[in-house]
């Protein structure tokens, strides 16, 4: 009998489900590439940074509880996003140390990881290929480089694609603005800070942005467009996992009315 | 000072717009990053000394008192006086009677923040003494009546113009664009006051506790003069800054100037114990250290005490680009940048601060370059939390966490509400793949397109894969 | 009461009991010990690299100079000095190895030992050792050296023996310990190059209160 793969449990993300679901289908890809089964708990919402971040802690703690049980029993959590793995990461934080939940959200942090990262720990990257062609440029989104380490690792995967060329941007590691409610909250200042990065990302001459954070990827393309620039914009997952039928991020939509499944 | 963080983003709106400042904020972001940047790569133990910083720092926290009574026991031993000052107004008044105390008319000042956090120039002023502040970027806003928008570089916001100006104003010599001609104008008018003044007040970056002695670090040379010539050194500290010994204060001065303006080390770094000893030709008859409070110890053992670390180097706001982009003027009191958004509510209140540790993205660059590694981000969340707790946080934004909280703990109701946001947005998307403008999300439609979900959710299309 | 107030509260939030034993014998090790942090490998030199080292910082923070083989060489190459740069005052420190140096007989420079005033144009005094590490010198007040040399005249020079440059500040402090049989003097100076600032649009200047000059005798042999 053949030994059962390893279980992954996909922590899709909001942004994803809501506005961009090839990004959790190009992460199943890759992690079935990487020899795991994959599963999609549905019991989970949201990772419950908004709460967290806007000093909720008692939301904050309902959520991870929750979250920790949805993910319960699963050998790895896997996401495609440092923003929200990096929150899950949080999770002791909110629980004393003599509370049971502490113990639970430890064993939880330490089997959670942002995507680029686990891949590369775990994908033999001689089996990505992609039919992506085209200069490129990336952006380390701040929790993901910062909380998460997340930086040799998605360049480490692109480079096996022969198509892919990478031009770093000046500032590649600066902060996009986006912030999660930062950018309604300050719009002026997030503003500010996008409007920075777009023309960091113009000056590469890129023809693509890509990142791991669905976040910072709305926030920059929604940018790009409102200034005319010609960057398309998509997380990194659907170039490695050669996904790139969809439109890219804001990009009209050619086939039909409002994309996929309308 | 007034306390005017609560016009945080009025005042960020204006800085946004005001083309001066940009530049001033373009100069600091292309010199002091990359300088810090060359000094750390030039040193292989940077990071490690950062650790060992950390860790000496938290020994201090937990040994705080008894550092500080050594410290005191050493500055009388030497012929000093210790002053303890637990309130701004109590440093106000003694330093004040101190000044009396030598019949001082004219008191020179080198740069120290400690002294702006307590207004000391105001109370002096209003009380028979005039301080000249003599670091040259303090003096320039000393006479435009500003204050400093900056820790370590205060006039940083001011262009060559604004500098020319206040000098043909108040030197009465023809007005110079030339920095070297300016420089050399502030030299010869400060000389005078240098070598007048009655009493020198100072600020320190470091106490040692072994020896009794406060440590200033100083490009130009002011601080010395100030601290030389009168006959009475005031040395004004917060009481955080003491250290153990003349070694412990050597590590935290190989990561100081590194940190802060990239040099290996300040120009000066002068130790003061005491007065003039028996046989010394200068010097200051009287040494007097004012250690101020003002709330610090109230951080001691509780949520806040990694703040305490502080160096005062300014790498946190060099590198901040909400600091980048709006200056420190925005934060509308003495301290800008992380640091401030950290400090400011817990010395004038969270009410009156609320929105500093709420203008960041927690982006964590900060935390990153402190010598020290305080855990800025997460410090500013407390202030969130504090802020939630006392219901301070806005009635929306507070309303909006609720509602969507409501909806993550209950997985159903959640999908139900992805999906039909999630169709809505289509609907209103249509083919166009964006948004360009959105009621109620006018914060983001205002300057960028809204990307258009791509179809249903996730969840919707793996549900449907699966039967 | 400020004072007891201030000590209460410390003491409070750091949960300090009846038996604070520990704490204190913890602050009488570490004040005691005077242990070294982290030492840079950049300063643990033998004794030629250290010079080597010291004379190469010292130059890319400014500073001048200038090596001499002998001390008796110090008052012309002093001369010299001031001499190319038009200086025809200077006020010199009384410490020992300043006396009975080989200076020219008449001539236009106007020699005095004093403190130092305003408008003084050029000082010489004697380090007390110089630290590798980072190219600075260190000076002390004492009876024969008193401070405002180092601050108030327009250039300021200084005559270093190679023998007291050290590699890192541990060495210094340890002989500053020592030569002052653990009496810290009045002020401890630690000078890197010659005064400057760039509060003016960021431009960085030399000269904006201390002396616009720094130059270093360096003297081989005593």
């Amino acid at each position: 009998m053949p030994t059962p793969r390893p279980k992954v449990g996909l922590f899709v993300t909001c942004l994803a489900d809501m506005f961009r679901p090839e990004v959790a289908f190009a992460s199943v890809k890759l992690l079935e590439l990487a020899g795991f089964d994959v599963e999609v708990p549905q019991r989970q919402t949201c990772c419950g940074q908004p709460a967290f971040n806007s000093g909720d802690r008692e939301d904050s703690a309902a959520i991870a509880r929750q979250t920790i049980d949805a993910f319960d029993g699963f050998e790895y959590v896997v996401g495609p996003s440092g923003s929200c793995i990096g929150m899950l990461h949080h999770y002791p934080e909110l629980f004393a140390e003599n509370d049971p939940w502490h113990r639970r959200a430890l064993e939880l942090k330490a089997r959670a990881f942002e995507i680029t990262s686990f891949l590369a720990l775990h994908l033999d990257m001689d089996k990505l290929s992609s039919s992506f062609n085209g200069k490129v440029t990336y952006h380390d989104s701040c929790s993901g480089l910062r909380e998460l380490g997340v930086k040799k690792q998605p360049r480490e995967l692109l480079s096996k694609l022969p198509g892919v060329q990478i031009c770093e941007m000046e500032e590649a590691e600066t902060c996009c603005g986006f912030g999660g409610t930062f950018c309604v909250k300050y719009p002026e200042i997030s503003n500010r800070m996008v409007g920075n990065k777009s023309e960091n990302i113009r000056a590469t001459g890129a023809d693509t942005l890509l990142g791991g954070d669905l976040g910072c990827l709305l926030n920059m393309a929604g940018k790009l467009k409102r200034e005319g620039i010609n960057v398309e914009a998509r997380h990194v997952v659907e170039v490695l996992a050669d996904m790139l039928d969809t439109p890219a991020i804001g990009e009209a939509s050619s086939v039909g009315k409002a994309g996929k499944g309308a | 000072m007034e306390v005017r963080s609560k016009e945080f983003k009025k005042s960020a709106h204006i800085a946004l717009h005001d083309v001066n400042l940009q530049r001033a904020l373009g100069n600091l972001k292309a010199g002091f990053p990359g300088k810090r940047a060359a000094a750390v790569a030039r040193l292989p133990e940077f990071d490690a000394l950062r650790d060992q910083a950390r860790d000496l720092k938290n020994h201090i926290l937990e040994h705080l008192d008894l550092y500080l009574e050594e410290f005191e026991r050493n500055v009388t031993a030497n012929g000093g006086t210790v002053h303890w000052c637990r309130t701004a107004e109590d440093a106000r008044r003694t330093i004040l009677e101190l000044c009396r105390e030598q019949d001082a008319k004219t008191v020179t000042k080198g740069k120290s923040m400690v002294t702006e956090e307590i207004a000391l120039n105001e109370y002096l002023e209003a009380n028979g003494v005039t301080p000249v502040e003599t670091d040259l970027g303090e003096y320039i806003l000393q006479l435009r009546h500003d204050h400093p928008s900056h820790i370590v570089a205060p006039a940083i916001h001011l262009t060559l113009d604004d500098v020319a100006t206040a000098f043909h104003e108040h030197h009465h010599r023809p007005k110079s664009n030339d920095p070297a001609v300016l420089m050399q104008e502030a030299r010869e008018m400060l000389r005078k006051q240098f070598v007048a003044a009655d009493v020198g007040i100072t600020g320190a970056n470091f106490l040692v506790a072994e020896t009794g002695s406060t440590i200033i670090c100083t490009n130009e040379g002011n601080g010395d003069l100030t601290q030389t010539l009168p006959k009475t050194h005031i040395v004004v500290s917060s009481i955080e800054k003491v250290v153990p010994t003349l070694e412990d204060m050597t590590l935290f001065l190989r990561l100081l100037a590194r940190s802060a303006t990239g040099q290996e080390f300040t120009v000066y770094n002068t130790l003061s114990t005491g007065p003039r000893r028996p046989g010394d030709r200068d010097g200051p008859e009287n040494f007097h250290v004012v250690l101020v409070d003002n709330g610090r110890s109230d951080m001691v053992g509780g949520e806040l005490q990694e703040m305490l670390r502080c160096i005062r180097c300014s790498a946190c706001m060099n590198h901040c680009p909400v600091y980048g982009a709006v200056g420190g003027h925005s934060y509308g009191w003495v301290y800008p940048g992380p640091m401030g958004s950290v400090l400011t509510p817990q010395m004038v209140g969270i009410e009156n601060a609320g929105l500093l540790p709420n203008a960041s993205t927690f982006c964590g660059k900060c935390e990153e370059v402190c010598p020290v590694r305080i855990p800025l981000p997460k410090l500013m969340r407390h202030w969130r939390e504090r802020e939630w707790e006392k219901h301070l946080t806005p009635a929306a934004a507070r309303g909006g966490i609720g509602v969507w909280a409501f909806f993550a703990k209950r997985p159903a109701l959640y999908r139900l509400l992805a999906w039909s946001s999630n169709l809505f947005l289509r609907l209103v998307g249509g083919k166009r793949g964006r948004i360009r403008k959105l009621p109620l999300a006018g914060g983001w439609t205002d300057f960028r397109d809204m990307p258009v979900p791509s179809g249903k959710t996730f969840m919707q299309q793996w549900q449907e894969q699966k039967r | 009461m400020s004072r007891a107030e201030i000590f209460n509260r410390i003491r409070t939030g750091l949960r300090v009991g009846a038996d604070d034993s520990a704490r204190h014998a913890a602050v009488q090790q570490r004040l005691a010990a005077r242990a070294a942090n982290l030492v840079p490998q950049r300063a643990q030199l033998p004794h030629d690299e250290c010079l080597n080292l010291f004379i190469r910082m010292a130059e890319e923070s400014a500073a001048e100079l200038i090596e001499i083989q002998h001390r008796s060489e110090l008052a012309s190459a002093v001369e010299h000095w001031l001499g190319e740069n038009g200086i025809t005052q200077l006020v010199v420190a009384s410490d020992e190895n300043l006396q009975d140096l080989a200076w020219s007989a008449g001539g236009t420079l106007v020699r005095e030992e004093r403190v130092a005033e305003a408008g003084d144009e050029a000082s010489l005094t004697n380090a007390f050792c110089a630290i590798a590490e980072t190219g600075t010198l260190m000076l002390h007040s004492g009876n024969d050296s008193p401070t405002t040399l180092n601050f108030l005249p327009d250039n300021h020079l200084v005559a270093l023996s190679a023998g007291s440059v050290v590699g890192p500040y541990e060495e210094a402090w340890a002989r500053l310990r020592t030569s002052t049989a653990g009496e810290m003097p009045r002020t401890v100076n630690m000078i890197t190059g010659p005064s400057r600032s760039a509060d003016i649009e960021q431009k960085l200047q030399m000269g904006a209160h201390g002396p616009r000059r720094l130059a270093i005798f360096l003297i081989h042999e005593e």
